[in-house]
C-alpha cells in the first residue's frame, strides 16, 4: 500500500462532538474534528541495548533511518505495517508501547534478506527483526510463535542427531502447534507424489520415515554445542534482567 | 582463478548433498550425482557430513550454525584433504559461505568455532581452506557452455524457461566476493549462470522478473499463508512472462514452489500449471539421460507427459 493510502491518523485518536454550539453556530460532527496528540512517558532507555544484546540485533546503533529496508521488504509488499525501519526507530528511541502495538506481526519477517542486500549502513535488519521478536518472546509479550516453536523442533534434533529428517520434523511441528497433519493440501501432495513412485521411495524421502538419519561420533559435538547453549541462555537472561523480574513477580505474590 | 585452473580443479571435489537431498529433495540429489558421471566430473561425498543449520538454527543461535557448518569444511579440507566442495542446495552453499566469512571476518566467530571444535574433538576449520561453490558454479566453470553444446543430445529447443534462484544465492551481498566482479562473474542483482546453462543446452529462457523473489520458505509451515501468497505470486508470474516450466537450483525453494502451488490451487482456488523441474534435471535429459535416470518420479510436479511431448523422453 502507498503511504499516501495509508491512514496515518488512529481512529481511537480522533475526536468527534456530536453536539456542541459555539455562539448560536452547531459545527458538531466533522466541523470540530480534532486529532489528540500522542503522549508518550513510558521510555524503555534499555530497550536499544536489550535488543542488541540478542543475536542478530549487533548493528542497530549504525541505522540512519534511510527507510530502504521497508521499501525494499518482501513483507511489507504484502501488509504495509510490517515497517523495519519504523521498529528500528521506535527501538532506539526507547518507546517499547509503540513497538508493543506491532508484536504480532514482527516474526513474520521471513529472511529474505532484502533489507540487509539494501542497507546502506549495514545494519543487517533481518537480524534486528529476529533479535526483536526474540526480545518480545522472552519478555513475555508473545507468547512463542510457529515459527519460534519450528526453530526450536528443528535446532534440537540438529543438536541430538546431527541431521534433520524433514518428515519427523513436520509431524513434532504439526504436534507441538495443534494443528491436524491431514491437511487436504499435504494429502494431495503425497497423492500426487505417489502418481509415480511406489510406497517404498516415499519412506525413503521420509514422508512416512522411521529412521532418524544420525551423524556417526557425533556426541562430543552435541555436548559442546549443548554447553555453548546454556552459557548464552544465562548471559541473554542477565541482560534483559530476566532473574529481578521473576523475583520482583514472586516478591509480590 | 583463471578459468583453466577452474576447468581443472572442479573435475573432482568435495559433495556436501545437505539433509534436504537425502529427503524431499532426492530428486535434485539423483540428477546431480546422474549429471557428474554424465559430464566426467568426480564427487566425493564429504565423510559423515552433518546438517549446516538450515535457516533455523541460526534464529537460536547464529554462532552454533558457523561451527556446523565448519565442522563440514573441516571435514573436507582436513580429513579428505579436498579445497573445493559443492553444495548444491542454497542453504547449505549460504551457510557455508556465511560460516567462511564470519571466519576471516569476526573474531568472537573464531574463537567459539575454535572452542567447539575442540571440545567436540576435531581440527578447527581456517578460513581460506576450502572455497565452497554452487552446482552451477560446478557446471558453469568445469564444462562451460561450449562444453554442454558439445554434449548435448535432446535440445531444449522450444521449451520456454522462467530460471528461479531465490534469495540464499544471492543475498546478502557481502558473503559472496566472487560476484559482482565483472564480467563473466555472477550477478546478485540479476543471476544468470542457470540461464546461461540452460540456454547453452537449447531452451528459451523468457524475461523473469522474480528471479530472486522470496518464495517465504523460512516460514513454509509456521506461516503458510505468507509463503502461499509469495508462490503464488512467483508461479503467476513465470506464467505471465510465458513460461511452461521453472527450473530451479535449490531443493527448499524447489519444494516451496511445489508445495504452495498445491496449496494456492487448494485454499485460494488459484491454479497454475507451469512445471517445476531442477536445472540438473533439465541438463541431464538434454545429455540424454531418462527422465527417471534424474529422478522425475520423484517431482511433486508431474512433468513426465510435458518432457515426452518435447521430445526429452
Ligand atoms: S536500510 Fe538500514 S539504515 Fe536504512 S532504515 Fe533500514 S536499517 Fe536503517
Ligand atoms: S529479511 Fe525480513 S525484514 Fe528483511 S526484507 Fe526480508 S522479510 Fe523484510
Ligand atoms: S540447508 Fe537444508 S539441506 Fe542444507 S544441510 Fe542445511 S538443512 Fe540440510
Ligand atoms: S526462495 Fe525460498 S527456499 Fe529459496 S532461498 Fe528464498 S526463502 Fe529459501
Amino acid at each position: 500500500m502507498p503511504i499516501h493510502e495509508k491512514s496515518l491518523i488512529r481512529p481511537e485518536n480522533l475526536k468527534v462532538q456530536e453536539n456542541i454550539e459555539v455562539e448560536g453556530i452547531d459545527v458538531s460532527g466533522h466541523w470540530s474534528t480534532f486529532i489528540e496528540s500522542r503522549v508518550v512517558t513510558d521510555y524503555n532507555e534499555a530497550l536499544e541495548e536489550e535488543i542488541a544484546a540478542l543475536p542478530g540485533g549487533e548493528f542497530i546503533h549504525r541505522c540512519w533511518q534511510c527507510g530502504s529496508c521497508t521499501n525494499s521488504c518482501t513483507v511489507n509488499a504484502l501488509d504495509a505495517d510490517f515497517n523495519p525501519r519504523y521498529w528500528i526507530y521506535l527501538i532506539r528511541m526507547g518507546m517499547e508501547s509503540e513497538l508493543l502495538r506491532d508484536k504480532d506481526i514482527i516474526w513474520q519477517c521471513v529472511s529474505c534478506n532484502k533489507c540487509t542486500y539494501a542497507c546502506p549502513r549495514d545494519v543487517v535488519p533481518e537480524g534486528v527483526m529476529k533479535a526483536t521478536a526474540h526480545w518480545l518472546e522472552l519478555k513475555g509479550h508473545t507468547p512463542k510463535s510457529h515459527s519460534t516453536i519450528f526453530d526450536e523442533i528443528f535446532s534440537e534434533q540438529v543438536i541430538e542427531t546431527g541431521k534433520i529428517e524433514d518428515g519427523r520434523t513436520i509431524r513434532r511441528f504439526f504436534k507441538q502447534t495443534g494443528q491436524a497433519l491431514r491437511q487436504p493440501w499435504l494429502e494431495e501432495m503425497v497423492k500426487r507424489l505417489l502418481r509415480n513412485l511406489p510406497i517404498g521411495m516415499l519412506t525413503r524421502m521420509g514422508l512416512a520415515n522411521f529412521i532418524t538419519p544420525r551423524t556417526s561420533g557425533w556426541s562430543g559435538a552435541r555436548d559442546a554445542i549443548k554447553e555453548y547453549v546454556a552459557e548464552q541462555e544465562q548471559h541473554h537472561r542477565k541482560v534483559l534482567g530476566l532473574d529481578d523480574l521473576v523475583k520482583a513477580a514472586e516478591n509480590e505474590l | 582463478m583463471k578459468k583453466s585452473d577452474k576447468q581443472q580443479k572442479y573435475k573432482e571435489v568435495a559433495y556436501y548433498p545437505g539433509c534436504a537431498l537425502e529427503g524431499s529433495g532426492h530428486a535434485y540429489n539423483r540428477s546431480t550425482k546422474a549429471l557428474g558421471e554424465k559430464l566426467g566430473l568426480k564427487l566425493k561425498e564429504v565423510d559423515n557430513w552433518n546438517c549446516c543449520g538450515a535457516m533455523e538454527v541460526k534464529n537460536i543461535d547464529p554462532k552454533i550454525q558457523t561451527y556446523l557448518s565448519s565442522r563440514v569444511m573441516s571435514t573436507a579440507a582436513n580429513k579428505m584433504n579436498m579445497d573445493v566442495v559443492m553444495a548444491p542446495c542454497n542453504g547449505c552453499y549460504h551457510n557455508l559461505k556465511k560460516a567462511e566469512y564470519d571466519l576471516e571476518n569476526d573474531e568472537k566467530s573464531r574463537e567459539v568455532v575454535d572452542r567447539l571444535s575442540k571440545k567436540a574433538g576435531h581440527d578447527t576449520y581456517q578460513a581460506g581452506q576450502v572455497e565452497t561453490i554452487h552446482a552451477l558454479d560446478w557446471v558453469k566453470d568445469s564444462i562451460g557452455e561450449e562444453g554442454l553444446k558439445e554434449r548435448v543430445k535432446n535440445s531444449l529447443e522450444g521449451i520456454k524457461i522462467a530460471n528461479y534462484y531465490g534469495c540464499m544465492y544471492t543475498r546478502p551481498r557481502h558473503i559472496f566476493p566472487e560476484k559482482d566482479a565483472g564480467p563473466g562473474s555472477e550477478s546478485t542483482s540479476k543471476p544468470h549462470f542457470m540461464d546461461d546453462l540452460l540456454e547453452a543446452a537449447g531452451a528459451d529462457n523468457v524475461e523473469f522478473p522474480l528471479k530472486t523473489a522470496c518464495c517465504g520458505g523460512a516460514h513454509t509451515l509456521s506461516d503458510s499463508d505468507t509463503s502461499t501468497k509469495l508462490v503464488t505470486n512467483i508461479l503467476r508470474a513465470a506464467e505471465a512472462a510465458g513460461a511452461e516450466v521453472i527450473a530451479t537450483e535449490c531443493p527448499t525453494c524447489h519444494s516451496g514452489l511445489e508445495m504452495h502451488q498445491i496449496r494456492a490451487e487448494k485454499t485460494l482456488g488459484i491454479k497454475t500449471n507451469v512445471k517445476i523441474i531442477y536445472f540438473t534435471q533439465l541438463l541431464g535429459m538434454a545429455l540424454g539421460l531418462k527422465p527417471k535416470k534424474v529422478g522425475l518420479h520423484e517431482n511433486v510436479s508431474d512433468s513426465f507427459d510435458f518432457v515426452k511431448k518435447k521430445g526429452l523422453a
